[in-house]
């Protein structure tokens, strides 16, 4: 399987997501923003950070880099693109996904672990995970996710909605929102369901040592699906 | 502008330091020269008044690569890997303008550790503010968080652990001490000398603009009532230009092409090319002219004296300038040749054709003023008498209440939750530990890293105050399981003119090189900030020790959560009961005075071995040091950490109960240990002739003190957690 991560300036979760990816079977490259041509990939990937500083609107200058052009072509045309954190902002932004992302409820950075409930299990994203919460890391500062009623209503429809803040049980409600984000929204798809962004950082929970493991499961799932 | 006496005095310089630079050049500087010297010979570049007493600490050892007078420390880890460390102080700024004051202290000291090839690995911190009743101190607080998060989260360096207190004697003037610690392959070591004639100095990273002019002298004077008006003198900082220019600076260090490198932080340009120009020996000229400027008509005085963020000077091999420029144009970098170096051993400048400066090099460095100043040495306190009747009408569970969730001990976990503690995957420790703890990537070492201060026991005698620092960072990081190396200092105090504070500088400085020296435990960076104070009001003397040790196997980290019921716990060192200048004496009895706990360094360093010992031989379940509060603060917290109760015994020998819960007596440490282990620790202990006393066993729920005090973990919790946030909220 072969992934590419995208680094822009400014980008600080790109080493992390390559070593991420290496360690659960892919081969992945480095990608330059500034590149125009993608290499043959299985899976794009647009990792955390502060890309252009955040300045403007997080995500915003990313969107327009020279490489989106091609990860944009690759997405239309049913390739895997996932966007964690600011990749996550990159793709709203860029018009892959639906609606935005603003400051956190608090307007405060938030770091710590949090419950994911895992909402659509038929994508390749997440189809064979058996646990139906995963315990994954955050760090953002912009989490919050909004869309007008009509989007929701077409993301709902269409089964758009891949993860949901909750607690240890699953229970999804406003005690365990730590962004204010729109119905505990922590991830959605596109349409088709090749397109995935999310807050959550799985590649910092790879490893016993760390804060837990369930980022690990999240990417034996992935290369596994994609296969 | 003519330069006179008067212009020389509105620049901080005194009459005699003026007579003396007129005498060194032989002729009146012009303004330009005169702002150079003024920066150069100001307290914070030039440590006059510190440098007499700083040469005592030591600063050798085995593990030591480079000591005091770079831009960090460095020390060796094994198989070539090395640790770049430092801490800085940012206090001046951060009282002016918290937000900006505190994210550019961050950035600066990521740049000091960059600048030596090393890749940041973690930040810490150490943050002081005023009362929680003074007006300001909310404000500054949530400031001076966002700064440093703002920029360390953004340079996606992660934050793993830090200090914070409050204290009325900080309501005019907070500190914010910032540490980094880069990562860097011995042969890939950069330093700030010069060498050769002839090459190309590059000036690389922000361009130059007006802010932050005269920082450095700012921070080298007491406030007085007109602060305000000192805003302008604040630098702004800009975390994604640092980020670029972090990626930049290491791929060229990946070559061969750089002689010297070296950051431009406190007096801008002025001392980043006079530092190169002195190591090395050698002269430097600059025209000015090609340096760039973000705003029209700057001065060669703006230019030579901004302070403007993220921007570097290097001295780079002839011939190279091409490639160097490819890496900084690739990060959309300003990169410009702006002079070379010489045979002069001066610094000329030019502007527009004209020779604006030339100063000789040892005026400006070897010929800077040194002071030793007057001081008063401090009388040890006399030991207070509490009465009996002190303690008649005290709840245990009620003053073990009030003192978690005091301001100094209650959990800052607001604090560090906005700060990015997981980026780069390898923080295996996280803040609210002993110390936090980051794997060296890719290998089985990890690195360990606290900060400590003890302001209260410095203010009441600073030589035992001094000393006790020092232990106390040497307890945190043996505390996680790692070898403690090498610290740095910041050493945060009142005016040095004024005689009791400075003779808390020097014996603090006394105190802290006596510990580090028996302990082996060197000096290798640090930074010294006087004239905290307003108008005549000094801080409490505020040592800040950054500690880094080693675990050469990660696995062989340990923390502080109990782990399982019917364990034993047991304390390491005497409980004689100190309370004279304890948390409890002074919170619960209001009781000011009297000496700190004495620091028994035999003791000190051979519990502290002890311990590693039994860590190392997989004997003990968890571990925590034993610090402010005593035994019963120290226990509550691993009960929080693990949700696991305990019930304490009844000590063995007599002693009155508060002395023995919340007695501050230094050297110990709690340990769990396994029953099945138990003799074999005990054992160990004896071998080594450590004091040690049976403090309970571990149990599913309550903390059980005896039988008529009990309170459940989820109380503890509450006590423990809820004040900052609801502080921060209200």
């Amino acid at each position: 399987m072969n992934s590419s991560v995208i680094t822009f300036p400014g980008s600080n979760c790109d080493r992390d997501m390559d070593v991420a990816l290496k360690k659960f079977g892919f081969k992945n490259k480095m990608v330059w923003h500034d590149d125009i041509e993608l290499p043959k990939s299985d899976l794009v990937v647009l990792p955390g950070g502060f890309s252009y500083g955040d300045y403007l609107r997080c995500g915003s200058m990313a969107s327009k880099s020279k490489i989106m052009k091609s990860v944009i072509n690759f997405a239309k045309v049913g390739g895997k693109v996932l966007g964690i954190c600011n990749g996550f902002q990159i793709l709203v932004e860029s018009g892959l996904l639906p609606g935005v992302l603003l400051r956190n409820k608090y307007l405060e950075f938030i770091c710590k672990n949090a419950f994911i409930k895992i909402n659509d299990k038929k994508s390749h994203y997440f189809k064979d995970i058996k646990k139906n919460i995963l315990e994954l890391h955050i760090a953002h500062n912009e989490g919050n996710y909004f869309c007008s009623k009509e989007q929701l209503k077409e993301i709902d429809d269409n089964n758009q909605i891949a993860l949901f803040y909750s607690d240890r049980e699953g229970n999804v409600s406003d005690e365990n929102n730590p962004n204010g984000s729109l119905k505990n929204i922590a991830g959605i798809f596109n349409k088709e369901k090749n397109i995935l962004g999310m807050m959550p950082h799985p590649e910092r929970m790879i490893d016993p040592a760390l804060s837990g493991e369930d980022g690990s499961i999240f990417f034996e799932n992935l290369i596994n699906n994609l296969k | 502008m003519i330069v006179n006496e008067k212009v020389a005095l509105d620049h901080g310089l005194k009459k005699d330091e003026y007579k003396k630079i007129c005498e060194l050049l032989k002729r009146i500087p012009n303004i330009t020269e005169l702002g150079i010297f003024s920066a150069m010979w100001n307290e914070h570049c030039s440590y006059k008044s510190s440098r007499f007493h700083l040469k005592n600490l030591p600063t050798k050892g085995k593990n030591v690569i480079q000591g005091p007078g770079e831009n960090a420390g460095v020390i060796d880890i094994g198989d070539d890997d090395a640790i770049v460390f430092k801490i800085e102080s940012h206090n001046h700024p951060s009282f002016i303008e918290p937000y900006q004051g505190a994210a550019t202290g961050v950035g600066g000291i990521m740049r000091d550790i960059f600048t030596m090839g090393a890749r940041p690995i973690a930040n810490l911190n150490s943050i002081h503010f005023g009362s929680t009743q003074h007006k300001k101190t909310k404000n500054l607080l949530r400031g001076v968080v966002l700064g440093i998060g703002g920029y360390g989260n953004c340079m996606g360096v992660p934050t793993i652990a830090g200090q914070t207190s409050f204290d009325e004697s900080y309501n005019g003037n907070i500190l914010v001490n910032a540490m980094t610690l880069g990562l860097v392959k011995q042969n890939k070591i950069f330093y700030s000398k010069a060498a050769g004639f002839g090459k190309p100095v590059i000036y690389v990273g922000s361009k130059t603009g007006r802010d932050g002019i005269h920082g450095a002298s700012m921070a080298s004077a007491a406030f007085d009532d007109k602060i305000e008006e000192k805003k302008p003198t604040v630098q702004v900082g800009d975390p994604f230009t640092e980020k670029l220019l972090l990626e930049a600076c290491l791929e060229l260090m990946a070559g061969d092409s750089i002689i010297a490198i070296q950051d431009m932080g406190a007096a801008g340009l002025t001392s980043s090319s006079i530092e190169m120009a002195s190591k090395g020996n050698l002269g430097i000229e600059i025209n000015l002219n090609k340096v760039p400027c973000r705003e029209s008509k700057m001065s060669p005085y703006e230019i030579m004296l901004s302070e403007s963020q993220e921007r570097m000077l290097i001295v780079l091999e002839s011939g190279k300038e091409e490639m160097a420029k490819k890496i900084f144009d690739k990060w959309n970098l300003d990169f410009a040749v702006i002079g070379k170096t010489n045979k002069n051993k001066k610094i000329e400048l030019y502007f527009n054709e004209d020779k604006v400066a030339s100063i000789p090099i040892n005026t400006l460095v070897e010929n800077s003023p040194m002071y030793n100043r007057k001081w008063k040495k401090a009388k040890l306190p006399k030991k207070i008498k509490i009465k009996k009747e002190q303690f008649k009408n005290l709840k245990i569970i009620n003053v073990l209440n009030k003192i978690l969730s005091s301001p100094n001990i209650c959990s800052k976990e607001w604090i560090w939750q906005q700060y990015d503690h997981t980026v780069m995957g390898d923080t295996i420790q996280k803040p609210g530990g002993d110390a936090g703890v980051v794997r060296i990537h890719g290998t089985d070492k990890a690195v360990a890293a606290s900060v400590d201060s003890s302001a209260i026991y410095c203010w009441a005698h600073p030589l035992s105050g001094g000393k006790q620092i020092v232990c106390e960072s040497w307890r945190n990081l043996i505390s996680v399981g790692a070898k403690p190396i090498a610290i740095t200092n910041c050493l945060n105090f009142g005016s040095p003119e004024n005689e009791e504070n400075m003779g808390e500088f020097v014996e603090c400085v006394q105190g802290l090189g006596e510990a580090s020296s028996y302990l082996g435990f060197p000096v290798v960076s640090g930074n010294v900030s006087f004239y905290n104070q307003t108008k005549d009001i000094g801080i409490k003397p505020t040592p800040s020790i950054g500690g880094v040790g080693l675990i050469k196997n990660y696995k062989n980290m340990i923390t502080m959560d109990l782990k399982e019921t019917n364990n034993i716990l047991l304390v390491i060192g005497k409980t004689e009961g100190h309370l004279d200048q304890s948390l409890f004496a002074r919170d619960i009895l209001n009781e000011k005075n009297g000496p700190p706990p004495e620091i028994n360094l035999f003791n000190e360093k051979n519990n502290g071995e002890t311990v590693l010992k039994l860590i190392y031989e997989k004997y003990i379940r968890s571990v925590h040091d034993v610090s402010l509060g005593g035994i019963i603060i120290a226990l509550s917290k691993m009960c929080i950490k693990g949700k696991k109760g305990a019930i304490l015994k009844k000590p063995n020998y007599l002693i009155n109960q508060f002395e023995y819960l919340f007695g501050e007596d230094q050297g110990r440490y709690i340990l769990e240990v396994d029953n099945k282990n138990l003799q074999n620790v005990i054992s160990i202990l004896k071998e080594n002739s450590v004091h040690f006393d049976e403090l309970g066993t571990v149990c599913d729920e309550d903390l059980t003190i005896d039988n008529k005090s009990k309170i459940s973990i989820d109380d503890l919790v509450k006590s423990h957690t809820t004040w900052l946030t609801n502080y921060m909220s209200n």
